[in-house]
């Protein structure tokens, strides 16, 4: 082994990240050669010098108070538990008459939209369903970019943004018209290790960059819109991941 | 939706990690008040994605969360860091930087090591976080990352050889020019 090989492996070295044969390489070399044992006693010295504790962030008093109570109110607000006492449910009722004549017509728009979206969402995970199961996954079979974005040309009215992450291990498999929200839409295919990801784009009147989750029939559901671009992305990947996905294209430009 | 069962559970796996937690969000945003932020968003975020948690390694699963945060909240409020051009190529042996002594000597002054690491681009930031502080593994911090192993042996060489020419300082840099 010599210098130039240790050089690019004592990373991997300190690190412990090297099998036991490239470990008593490097030792033997390191024992041996003045010039690459200072190289790997100035990292170990870093080492030291890094985790030591002086430079470890430690968090605040009460934040971990104040982190349980928030959590006890989000899940509290979704499990939506109710409890009144018997003198105050008269009040309530009428109370709740009052808001409820005023709110109904917000509430009839609101349940409008968001069901309006919950039939999106559906028609999203059918769709996702189908191209598995269809023979064609993909219409423009390709991990390039740029053989896919022009495929969509004089297709569709609009030309949807095809990203490349293959380095971030998603990687682009191509795309495929598809329908939805009674329009053709670009529907693009991505794959992390087994899972495909199927990203639906088209365009609406609508802007804004709220992301919503949605969970049917064990896929997971992402959408979001971005400068009058709707982005629906549907997978069985975990929600971890496909959140990661999601805000890598949600900041492609 | 999380029950109370599920609620206790996710307190008592995930909540024992607030050090990490903060101590990454503190170092990435730069600032306490950010860095708390960034930790609430993420612990929410976390308690929505816990039913998605398999319960292999509950920390560097809260890490990747706080680290998306975090670089959700560099994009939109620090764009200009992120924007430089990460040169991520090992360059073998460029710098030969003082002797350990005056590396030690610098650890002595742990404000200028601090500000060492601050000077970071944020991306060589993170791996040495996660590495030189949280001891996690090449593949954990590819995951967290999502990067490539590779990457990561090479931000760290680059971080690395960037914390030496700051360090060893003006004074003792240029043995090996």
């Amino acid at each position: 082994m010599n210098c130039r090989e240790t050089q690019e492996l004592i990373h991997g070295f300190v690190d412990s990240e090297l099998g036991l044969v490239w470990n008593l390489e490097m030792e033997r070399h390191i024992h041996e050669c003045p010039s690459c044992s200072g190289a790997h006693e100035r990292l170990r010295v870093m080492h030291t010098v890094l985790s030591d504790n002086s430079l470890y962030f430690q968090p605040p008093a009460g934040l971990e108070d104040r982190l349980r109570a928030r959590l006890r109110k989000v899940s509290r607000a979704e499990d939506r538990v109710w409890t009144i006492s018997p003198s105050w449910r008269g009040i309530g009722i009428a109370a709740a008459l009052v808001l409820c004549i005023a709110g109904t017509w917000q509430f009839a728009m609101t349940t409008q939209r968001s069901s309006n979206k919950e039939m999106i969402g559906q028609e999203v995970v059918a769709s996702h369903v189908r191209s598995l199961m269809a023979t064609h996954l993909t219409d423009v079979p390709s991990s390039d970019q740029h053989t896919v974005k022009p495929w969509f040309n004089g297709k569709l009215d609009f030309s949807p943004v095809v990203a490349d992450f293959a380095d971030r291990g998603f990687v682009l498999d191509g795309g495929r018209l598809d329908y939805l929200d009674s329009r053709p839409v670009a529907a693009l295919v991505y794959r992390r290790r087994q899972h495909v990801i199927n990203v639906f784009v088209w365009p609406t009147l609508q802007s804004g960059w709220g992301t919503q989750t949605f969970d049917r029939q064990g896929y997971h559901v992402f959408n979001w819109t971005k400068d009058h671009v709707t982005y629906w992305a549907v997978s069985d990947l975990n929600p971890e991941e496909l959140w990661q996905f999601a805000d890598m294209l949600r900041n492609t430009e | 939706m999380p029950e109370k069962a599920e609620l206790a559970r996710f307190e008592q796996v995930v909540l024992p990690h607030l050090a990490a937690a903060y101590n990454l969000a503190r170092w990435i945003t730069g600032n306490d008040h950010d860095a708390e932020d960034v930790v609430q968003e993420s612990y929410l975020r976390a308690l929505k994605f816990f039913g998605g948690f398999r319960g292999e390694n509950s920390r560097p699963w809260l890490l990747t969360i706080v680290r998306n945060t975090c670089f959700t909240w560099l994009r939109q409020n620090r764009f200009s860091e992120l924007s430089v051009e990460l040169d991520e190529e090992i360059h073998t042996g460029e710098t030969e930087p003082g002797n350990p002594e005056s590396m030690l000597l610098a650890a002595a002054q742990s404000e200028m090591v601090r500000k060492a690491i601050e000077e970071l681009p944020p991306e060589f930031r993170e791996v040495i976080i996660l590495r030189e502080m949280e001891d996690l593994s090449y593949k954990e911090i590819a995951a967290i990352a999502s990067i490539p192993v590779g990457t990561v042996m090479s931000r760290l060489a680059r971080a690395r050889s960037r914390l030496q020419e700051l360090l060893s300082g003006p004074m003792t840099s240029g043995v090996g020019a």
